[in-house]
């Protein structure tokens, strides 16, 4: 119960169910602020005491527990490391992973809780042979079933998503208000909860310091300087500062960022387009398919809120360690080495690769008829 | 709160009269408060006039601990004398003293059994006392219940003429007071809480030696020696009154029962392996001759449990209908590791695996068989669960 309105709906939808339910407030900070500042961040003194109010409403058990340090090692200081070695790391999916369905869950299930409940936005469907599968929300809008697409077969054994059914926001926030929730009217919280003011290249230059640096085309012309090359993300347009314009009058774009020589590539958007990702680190959600190493047709979606692609996908096995290697049917600008590449098939969350690299050309033909 | 305290508030809330009121509502209500501040100095050896009723023990400790320092601080007594292992109420006030008024700290250490070192205590003293505004420490410790050395440390306070407070907060109601004694040997003022002892939550006492000045924390009326403004809480002296009576009166049989149940506890608490006693031992337990003046109090146990997190096993005694602590909490909720167990010695990861069991005037065997069906089960658990920050790591796909 993070104090907003989707989680207190969640667990009043589970206390309704006939659960035995008991609320709990993960403390990821060890210096909260007392009050929450407009909508950004999270996890305020305030936000505890609005989960409080809820679950007394609810008249469930209520606790705060804290995993201040597992989030600083598992998840900020991740967040650092993957920006200084030139990604664009997804907190929020690491959070998961290492966190809520992880270290929280670990903990529940050893003091005898059954699952971890909550405000997701996803459905879990249970098919005819027992096996559970995650979906995307009924509402396409307010799906994240993308960032659950870390979870794994056993973590998603002992999740539950109450709002995977709710038609809109707007119908969990009344449906809050009916209970009395006062923190129905609540605004959201956006961006990443350890960064409240939003200014993510700040929080990281105040931690990974400037050094200035090239900012050079393909060719290795130099066109300009940057302070810090962490602070640049593949696709980017905005902030680029090189003062002349390009020679065909086109925009730039960061096409690389190179952390070993504190260098940032641009270029055209053409050269944004990518018709192949890949990764070492990828999970499957719920079962692994039958033969992973044969291409498969799927859906690829690569943020939270992108729509998602046609693709083929495969596991190889070419180089050292096992790839997962997806293929959009047609080249997708701008994707960051770091993000998360989500593969569905129809509404069903097939697994995820964390992208460790992105090409150009494709490995594999795309089958016809795809 | 005691059954007698309850009807004594109830029925005095039902009085009409501000106390500072010239007319005939107003005299009644002051009678009403001059007696109950006259049960209460009685009930710790003080004389009336000594009496400050407080809104409880926070107010009574920043009181005397701002009070002293700003009526003792001039540009050379800026020092302040503090144990380790304080109450939040004393260790804040003493750090916004150091922040915000030029405040310097110096901590009396605390020994394993977490009383306050007299020796090094007599060093800090000896050392430049006239630059000590004052020196405050715990009668009895609230979370490990060492009962401190207060006459040893007022009378060596006292010898370089350093003012003295004591916190006596949870000792009140366990072991005798008698100001008139510990005032002898030196000390100025001494704070009580009236919910410890079965009264209401909502009002305390500062007891101040007459000759003592402290600088008030609020402006207003002037009431109570002009040390503490604003309209007195009758109904809140009364039932405290009825209360501190009560708890006087009954605190030698009190301490013979509460001893027997708290060592009962000890003993069967101990048995489950990874157990440990935070705190003196109380000779019925181990038999032997430990230190004569290491005494806890008749109501506290404190023990860590190893490889579990507090938090852990607060919820599963909670979930059993057990409520237990921790320790303190901070804002957010988060149970805090104890920085008494720090100051005693103990590592971190000790301190972690904490909790406090204490017994009161409804303590019963019954409780005791309560807690210690659930205790062995629960701290099995909560040593599985381990602690919070421990890696979790997910396994690898099979392809």
């Amino acid at each position: 119960m993070s104090g907003g309105v989707d989680s207190a709906v969640a667990a009043a939808r589970a206390v309704d169910a006939g659960h035995d339910v008991v609320g709990v407030h993960l403390a990821l900070s060890r210096t909260p602020g007392a009050l929450r500042t407009g909508s950004r961040g999270c996890c305020t003194i305030e936000d505890s005491m609005d989960a409080q109010r809820a679950a007394n409403l609810l008249g469930i058990p209520y606790y705060v527990w804290d995993f201040s340090e597992r989030f600083r090692l598992d998840v900020v200081d991740d967040f650092i490391a993957e920006y200084s070695a030139g990604r664009t790391p997804n907190p929020c999916m690491r959070c998961n992973e290492r966190i809520k369905f992880a270290a929280l869950l670990e903990k529940a299930l050893d003091l005898g809780f059954d699952a971890v409940c909550t405000g997701h936005y996803a459905l879990i469907v249970t098919g005819a042979d027992g096996t559970r599968e995650l979906h995307r929300a009924s509402a396409w809008a307010k799906d994240q079933s993308y960032v659950l697409g870390v979870l794994t077969a056993d973590q998603l054994a002992h999740s539950m998503f109450p709002l995977g059914t709710t038609p809109s926001k707007a119908d969990v926030r009344a449906e809050a208000a009916e209970r009395g929730f006062a923190l129905a009217t609540k605004p959201d919280s956006h961006d990443i909860c350890f960064i409240p003011d939003g200014d993510t290249r700040g929080w990281l230059a105040d931690r990974v310091g400037a050094r200035a640096g090239d900012i050079v085309d393909r060719d290795g012309n130099r066109l300009g300087s940057h302070d810090g090359a962490y602070a640049f993300t593949v696709g980017q347009r905005r902030g680029l500062q090189i003062g002349t314009p390009s020679a065909d009058g086109k925009p730039r774009f960061v096409l690389e960022v190179r952390p070993k020589s504190n260098t940032v590539v641009v270029g055209p958007k053409e050269e944004l387009d990518t018709s192949e990702i890949a990764g070492s680190r990828y999970t499957w959600v719920g079962r692994v398919p039958d033969d992973p190493t044969t291409p498969f047709d799927c859906d690829l979606q690569i943020r939270a809120h992108a729509d998602p692609v046609a693709a083929v996908a495969r596991v190889s096995t070419d180089s050292t360690v096992p790839e997962l290697i997806i293929t959009p049917t047609k080249p997708l600008s701008g994707v960051a080495p770091g993000q998360s590449a989500v593969i569905y098939v129809g509404t069903c969350v097939l697994g995820q690769t964390t992208i460790d690299r992105t090409s150009r050309v494709a490995t594999v033909d795309h089958p016809a008829g795809c | 709160m005691v059954p007698e305290a309850v009807a004594a508030y109830s029925k005095t809330l039902e009085l009409v009269g501000n106390p500072s009121s010239i007319h005939r509502h107003g005299q009644h209500a002051k009678r009403l408060l001059e007696e109950a501040r006259e049960r209460v100095a009685s009930s710790l050896g003080a004389d009336s006039r000594e009496i400050v009723f407080t809104s409880g023990g926070t107010e009574g400790i920043n009181l005397a601990v701002k009070g002293l320092y700003w009526a003792r601080n001039d540009d050379h007594r800026a020092r302040i004398v503090v144990a380790d292992g304080e109450h939040h109420a004393t260790v804040d006030a003493v750090n916004w003293l150091v922040r915000s008024e030029h405040a310097v700290c110096e901590a009396i250490p605390l020994d394993e059994w977490g009383r306050a070192r007299l020796a090094v205590a007599a060093e800090i003293f000896s050392h430049s006392p006239r630059s000590i505004a004052l020196t405050s420490f715990l009668w009895a410790n609230n979370e490990v219940g060492s009962v401190q050395p207060v006459i040893g440390l007022a009378t060596l306070a006292a010898e370089h003429g350093i003012p003295v407070h004591v916190d006596a907060v949870a000792a009140y109601g366990h072991v005798p007071i008698r100001f008139r004694d510990v005032a002898e040997a030196g000390v100025n003022a001494l704070t009580v809480s009236a919910h410890k002892i079965g009264g209401p939550v909502g009002i305390g006492a500062l007891v101040l030696a007459r000759e003592t000045t402290v600088v008030p924390l609020f402006h207003g009326g002037g009431q109570q020696r002009q040390v503490r403004s604003g309209t007195q809480n009758v109904a809140g002296a009364v039932a405290f009154a009825a209360a501190a009576e009560l708890a006087v009166a009954r605190l030698d049989d009190e301490s013979v029962r509460l001893s027997a149940l708290r060592d009962r506890l000890i003993r069967e608490v101990l048995a489950i392996p990874g157990s440990k006693l935070s705190g003196p031992v109380p000779a019925s337990i181990t038999g032997l001759g430990y230190p004569a003046t290491a005494t806890r109090l008749v109501s506290n146990t404190h023990f860590t449990f190893e490889g579990c997190e507090g938090d852990s096993l607060l919820l599963l005694l909670d979930a059993a209908g057990i409520s237990v602590s921790t320790g303190s909490a901070c804002q957010a909720g988060v149970p805090e590791p104890s920085h008494v167990l720090r100051a005693m010695g103990r590592t971190e990861k000790e301190a972690r695996g904490s909790l406090r069991f204490s017994l009161g005037h409804s303590s019963t065997d019954d409780d005791v068989d309560a807690l210690m069906a659930v205790l062995p089960g629960a701290v099995q658990r909560a040593m599985r669960a381990g602690y919070s920050n421990r890696n979790v790591s997910n396994s690898t796909p099979a392809l």
